[in-house]
């Protein structure tokens, strides 16, 4: 009883502990603001600056979003593309991985060429950055169906359809939510690249203004909220994982 | 009595190339209605014969037939049971039942509309194998004996013709194996299906079968073969008298013999 209260509590006792840490630290060895603000200080800048980081923020979490969605669609089409077919799996493998390694900072320039500096650099590098995970999830979900279940429905005359609407896509699913829960911060990282470097708006755009005005509180207040928006969206994939996917914990918990 | 599973002189190379056979010269008749069990050392190609007898593998050369018909691609006839129950975890038991109604025709047409009907024969299906009521519970909520019971009905949902297992029991504790050894009989005394049946347990292949076919080390072939002569409904009593022994003994002799010669 008790126990379970001090679960509950423990994820905000250690946050007030993490940022009352930081702030005992900064005063005992006086550290400079503009080296390490102290919360405090933070806190002030984020009443002060509420208006830009506000339609900043939300400037954000739209790009985020609708790169996010996008890398959803395309992870999703590519993934069971590549899950249900070994001969694409083995053609797009190297061209996957090798365009997962290259630095999605050094693509903003291009789209910058492409389309100018506005929104769509942002979503476009939230897009690419986040959409390798959804694929190979997606993919690893399709391939590794048992064969005793391809055996059962093949024997039954199922099509390749048969098996991946029935078993191949429902099986899929935890791994496509896992793949969600990077994906959205990985969106996030994207969309602020973006903004740092081809936008007029967004809290990259923020930090960007604010660091060359030293403004070092603005620049942690907008990383904090940065940190509390991410937690939200992953909060919105947990929920939505929970009542799509509840089986796979569950049955996991009995044991098989 | 004509034959209602016919592999003649089958030849099976997996992927198809030159590589080592997995069966070579495989030769096995069963008649319609009957109870086969084909045991052998493991790794002798039991379930490759599985494979070619359902279509879902051709042989490389040789002739597989059921039902008087030559086996080309997968034939809708069979069921098929696994020592991995592999239900599906986001369905209910129930809801595993009609899978293969879904797939299969003409079920697969007349499921919508005639979902009660279906329900229901998936319910009396359920209770006759002792999980009634258990159909609203998901496959993780049933023990390991409960699931392979499930997944026996899964196989027998369609009404096949011709039920293929695949050491269905090989899991289980030997209380439960027993147990299940007696669904099984009931349900082909009741259905008449023809049944093959794969497996290592020797007791359970005599219990069981009609008939009883040995397998070599790979690649594999029929080695022997025996009737089993005790009548039927038989229980499991009989597992314990001399006779019984006597065949298992017999059998024993002939898997030593397999193995030696590998």
């Amino acid at each position: 009883m008790k126990r379970s209260i001090w679960l509950r509590l423990a994820p905000y006792l250690f946050t007030l502990g993490f940022f009352a840490l930081w702030e005992a630290a900064c005063r005992a060895l006086s550290i400079s603001a503009f080296v390490l603000p102290p919360p405090s200080a933070i806190w002030t800048a984020l009443v002060q600056y509420q208006k830009p980081l506000y339609t900043n923020a939300f400037h954000t979490l739209w790009m985020t979003s609708a790169g996010f969605a996008l890398s959803i669609l395309f992870g999703l089409a590519v993934g069971l593309l590549v899950g249900s077919s070994r001969l694409l799996r083995a053609g797009l493998n190297p061209l996957l991985v090798g365009f997962n390694a290259i630095p999605k900072v050094a693509v903003v320039p291009i789209l910058v060429l492409w389309f100018g500096v506005g929104w769509l650099p942002p979503v476009l590098t939230a897009f690419v950055i986040s959409f390798f995970p959804i694929v190979v999830n997606v993919a690893t979900g399709l391939a590794t169906i048992e064969p005793e279940t391809e055996d059962v429905l093949k024997a039954l005359g199922a099509s390749r359809l048969d098996i991946m609407t029935k078993v191949g896509i429902p099986r899929s699913l935890p791994y496509f939510f896992g793949a969600l829960k990077v994906s959205i911060t990985l969106a996030y990282v994207g969309s602020v690249i973006g903004e740092q470097n081809a936008s007029n708006l967004g809290i990259g755009n923020l930090i960007t203004r604010a660091s060359a005005d030293f403004n070092v509180p603005l620049v942690f207040a907008a990383l904090i909220v940065l940190a509390v928006l991410g937690i939200f969206l992953v909060a919105v994939v947990d929920f939505v994982e929970n009542r799509m996917t509840g089986w796979a914990k569950r049955s996991q918990m009995a044991g098989g | 009595m004509t034959a209602f599973v016919e592999l003649n002189e089958v030849t099976h190379v997996y992927g198809g190339g030159d590589g080592p056979p997995a069966v070579e010269g495989l030769s096995l008749k069963v008649r319609e209605g009957e109870f086969a069990a084909i045991v052998g050392p493991s790794g002798c190609g039991k379930s490759t014969l599985m494979k070619l007898a359902t279509g879902l593998q051709k042989p490389k050369a040789g002739l597989v037939a059921v039902a008087g018909q030559r086996v080309a691609e997968p034939i809708k006839i069979t069921g098929m049971a696994f020592q991995n129950p592999v239900l599906l975890p986001w369905r209910t038991t129930l809801e595993n039942l009609l899978l293969p109604l879904e797939v299969v025709q003409p079920h697969r047409q007349r499921l919508r509309a005639n979902k009660a009907e279906y329900v229901a024969r998936a319910e009396a299906l359920l209770e006759k194998v002792g999980l009634k009521g258990m159909g609203a519970k998901y496959p993780w909520e049933l023990s390991g004996g409960m699931q392979q019971r499930a997944s026996l009905c899964r196989s027998l949902i369609h009404e096949p013709k011709l039920l293929m297992l695949d050491e269905p029991f090989g899991a289980l504790d030997a209380f439960t194996r027993e147990e299940l050894w007696c669904v099984i009989r009931d349900l082909q005394a009741e259905r008449a299906v023809t049944v093959i049946l794969v497996t290592h347990d020797l007791r359970e292949a005599v219990f069981l079968a009609d008939r009883v076919f040995c397998m070599s080390a790979r690649p594999g072939k029929i080695t022997a073969e025996r009737e089993i002569g005790f009548a039927r409904p038989r229980d499991l009593e009989i597992t314990y008298t001399p006779e019984f022994a006597e065949i298992v003994h017999e059998l024993r002799g002939h898997i030593r013999q397999a193995r030696a010669a590998a």
